[in-house]
């Protein structure tokens, strides 16, 4: 098994999305998350995609993901050569007892706290997986009363950038 | 310049600019404005079907046996789905097709109104491409775009589904389109001079070398530039089903079909060459069985327009991405620079070919059932007819029997459906190619079930004066699987028997169904008459004809590798395996 992380330049055309997951799915790719959103250039989005490849070559992926006529361009990034987010809400019960430990923890992992109740209190944090993964370890015991996740959103590191050739 | 025309206009005006001249389909509410200008249309010819399915088929046949775009239009919801079988066959076997479908109006799509059916969502995993128009100033772009899409790179199917308000509104329609729809869209068709080098170098160093052609070769239009490298190379070839006429029949080097149903030299000259020289090719299940221990021992060379072909099934050790008639002409003459010097010599390679040709050559029995054996029906109407004439078989034993027992010389005369082994192609397509090919005599050759799925375009056939010849060879059964069930199944016949042969109830009779729908009908039943049938089929030219061949329905497809089994084990003939003189 190996995990790969692909940024895909695709045009912002109604569809686009589902052609993109939908050829995950017939072809039997893993995918562990799929972001997507604008760019610096009108009218072309960006696509962030987690998979998780168990034999196939990642060739075989990126070849069919180029077949599709709304694709741009693919680029694997490299953990090395990239930065890599995903960003995370995360609903926790506390009381004044408990308050203060999770107040800790926020500290600890740069977070924020973005609403506060009585019982309750929702958290923001940023970072790369394994580091959300970490901060949800140590929320659990308080209780953790709702979760969500966006997707890994990544771009390479340098001053490259990977519209440049395709968009003149 | 630029003229106001409404969408419908548009349509019909792009499809003549891009010099689309036939055109299969059937109307209904939301396509109802594309027709209507439709009627006017001087360059574009169109013919009615009698279903959406065979008017998707008969597109298929034109562009498979003409080289050009097949384009065909229904309405929306049912007659859209009902393109649907078409469309996937298009895909699997690379055909240039056009699917055009109205939609209801745009203001009313996701409301479930009536005929709505997400075409674009049903298709999208079976189209190379596709665009739904909610604008009338789009259609230019995007008939301009499906084109290219469709006819360019790997061949495929390109759906256009069109609101019916955007057919209905004006615009200034001008033409080129100066709107490029496409950006992403780059087919390779230049390969790299390294890798045809390499793969010179890795031919001329092989002692077994064999040539693997497959339908690219075809939809290249390669076939001289194929017979030019062999004659040079002295390779053997084999054609897999959907490349058979990409290379003469007649010809020595040619070993015939590889395959499930392939002949033994073919299937075994892969399993002992040292190099596949793969040309448009895509390893197919049916053509390598068991893929681990497909050509164990040899390396790869594969040459394709799709990337994504390459190193999917099998690593290849050259791969080369290109148009294959580029690809080989130059492969040619770099093996032309370099086999001078080169110890290049294949002799031995051929002497172990040559021994399984002379001991294993293609062939059937007769059964003594007092029936027509069903390859002597097939082989004489190939005989008779020539290798002129286009041949388009439906699925099943038929088909098999039809791609080894009739003799292909030339490209584009052998149509069938490969890769969706879709039932009910024959007729439709046969059809669509004499559209095309109005001169060529052309035959469906289909099986009693086959011919029973799409058979109504026989009152299109005759309506239009399209007058092909139809050979049902009539096993009364679902012969390719009640093949599998005497094999496999204990002789369990489970729902295999269709009841139309002369021993049965004959529901329906056949000739008395084509003679309703105003085709000659001839019943054979004993030898002596077959040929007769046949030339009286090929002198009646005023109306379609069909010849109802009752056929024994205990007659097999041989040779045959299992599915899923490795192809060493090839059997001649019912558990005959080739012997090998311990050659390896
Ligand atoms: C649409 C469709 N349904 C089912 C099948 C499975 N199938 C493959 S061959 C075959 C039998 C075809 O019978 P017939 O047309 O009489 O040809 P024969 O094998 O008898 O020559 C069937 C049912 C298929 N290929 N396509
Ligand atoms: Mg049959």
């Amino acid at each position: 098994m190996s995990q790969h992380v692909l940024s895909l330049l695709v045009e912002d055309k109604p569809g686009i999305l589902t052609r993109v997951a939908a050829l995950f799915a017939r072809r039997g790719f893993n995918i562990e998350s799929l972001a997507v959103g604008t760019t610096e250039v009108d009218g072309v989005s960006r696509i962030t995609a987690v998979v998780t490849l168990d034999g196939q070559p990642l060739e075989q992926v990126t070849k069919q993901l180029n077949k599709l006529v709304n694709v741009l361009k693919i680029v694997e990034l490299e953990p090395d050569a990239s930065v890599a987010r995903d960003h995370m809400l995360v609903k926790v019960k506390t009381d004044a007892a408990t308050r203060s430990q999770v107040l800790e923890a926020v500290t600890l992992f740069r977070a924020r706290v973005v609403d506060v109740v009585s019982d309750a209190v929702v958290i923001e944090v940023t970072g790369d997986s394994a580091k959300c993964q970490a901060f949800i370890k140590v929320l659990e015991p308080f209780g953790i009363k709702e979760l969500v996740q966006s997707g890994a959103i990544a771009i390479s590191r340098g001053s490259k950038s990977m519209s440049e050739k395709i968009l003149k | 310049m630029t003229e106001t025309l409404t969408g419908a206009q548009a349509i019909i005006r792009s499809l003549e600019l891009l010099g689309i001249d036939t055109v299969f389909g059937l109307p209904g509410g939301a396509i109802l404005p594309t027709y209507d200008p439709l009627m006017d249309s001087k360059k574009i010819r169109h013919i009615l079907v009698r279903h959406e399915q065979g008017a998707g088929h008969a597109a298929e046949g034109y562009a498979a046996a003409s080289g050009k775009l097949g384009v065909c239009i229904a309405t929306s919801g049912p007659g859209a789905t009902n393109l649907v079988t078409a469309i996937a066959d298009a895909q699997m076997d690379s055909v240039p097709l056009l699917a055009i479908t109205g939609q209801v109006n745009s203001y009313a799509i996701g409301t479930d109104a009536f005929q709505e059916a997400d075409i674009v969502g049903i298709t999208m995993p079976i189209t190379k491409h596709s665009f739904l128009v909610t604008k009338a100033s789009d259609i230019p772009a995007v008939m301009y775009s499906a084109y290219q899409i469709a006819t360019t790179g790997r061949p495929g199917p390109v759906l256009v589904d069109v609101a019916k308000d955007a057919q209905n509104a004006k615009f200034e329609f001008s033409w080129p389109p100066e709107q490029d729809l496409t950006p992403g869209y780059k087919p390779v068709n230049d390969p790299h001079g390294k890798q045809i080098q390499a793969a010179a170098e890795m031919i001329l160093q092989s002692k077994k070398p064999i040539l693997y052609v497959g339908g690219g070769v075809i939809r290249a239009g390669a076939n001289k530039e194929l017979l030019e490298l062999a004659n040079l190379i002295k390779a053997p070839v084999t054609t897999t089903l959907m490349a058979r006429g990409a290379f003469p029949d007649s010809h020595p080097q040619h070993l015939g079909m590889p395959g499930m149903h392939g002949t033994v030299p073919a299937v075994t000259g892969l399993q002992k060459a040292d190099l596949l020289i793969t040309l448009g090719a895509r390893f197919d299940d049916r053509v390598t069985g068991d893929v681990k221990t497909f050509a164990k021992g040899a390396k790869v060379i594969h040459a394709d327009i799709d990337p994504a072909e390459i190193g999917k099934i099998r690593h290849a050790d050259v791969p080369i991405v290109g148009d294959a008639k580029i690809v080989i002409s130059l492969l040619t003459e770099e093996l032309r620079k370099q086999i001078k010097g080169s110890s290049y010599d294949i002799s031995e390679w051929w002497k172990y070919l040559d021994g399984l040709k002379e001991r294993y050559p293609l062939g059937y029995t007769d059964l003594d059932d007092g029936k027509i054996a069903p390859q002597y029906v097939i082989e004489r109407i190939g005989q008779i007819s020539g290798p002129d004439a286009i041949y388009a078989a439906g699925v099943g034993q038929h088909q098999m029997w039809s791609a080894q027992f009739i003799k292909y010389e030339n490209p584009n005369t052998w149509l069938n459906s490969g890769g969706a082994g879709t039932m009910g192609y024959s007729v439709p397509a046969a059809m669509g190619a004499k559209v095309a090919m109005p001169e060529k005599l052309v035959w469906a050759i289909d099986g009693d079930g086959c011919f029973q799925m799409t058979n109504q375009e026989l009152a299109t056939c005759t309506i239009n004066q399209i007058p092909i010849k139809v050979a049902i060879i009539n096993n009364s059964s679902l012969g390719m699987v009640r093949q599998w069930q005497t094999l496999f199944y204990n002789s369990r016949y489970s729902n295999t028997d269709l009841h139309t042969g002369t021993d049965s109830v004959m529901v329906p009779d056949f000739v008395k169904l084509a003679e309703a729908y105003g085709c000659l009908a001839i019943r054979v039943e004993k030898e002596e008459d077959v040929d007769k049938a046949i030339k009286l089929a090929i002198e009646t030219n005023d109306r379609p004809v069909v010849i109802d061949f009752i056929v024994g329905k205990d007659a097999m497809v041989w040779p045959m590798v299992p599915a899923g089994v490795s192809n060493d084990a090839v059997q001649y003939a019912r558990d005959a395996a080739p012997i090998w003189d311990g050659e390896e």
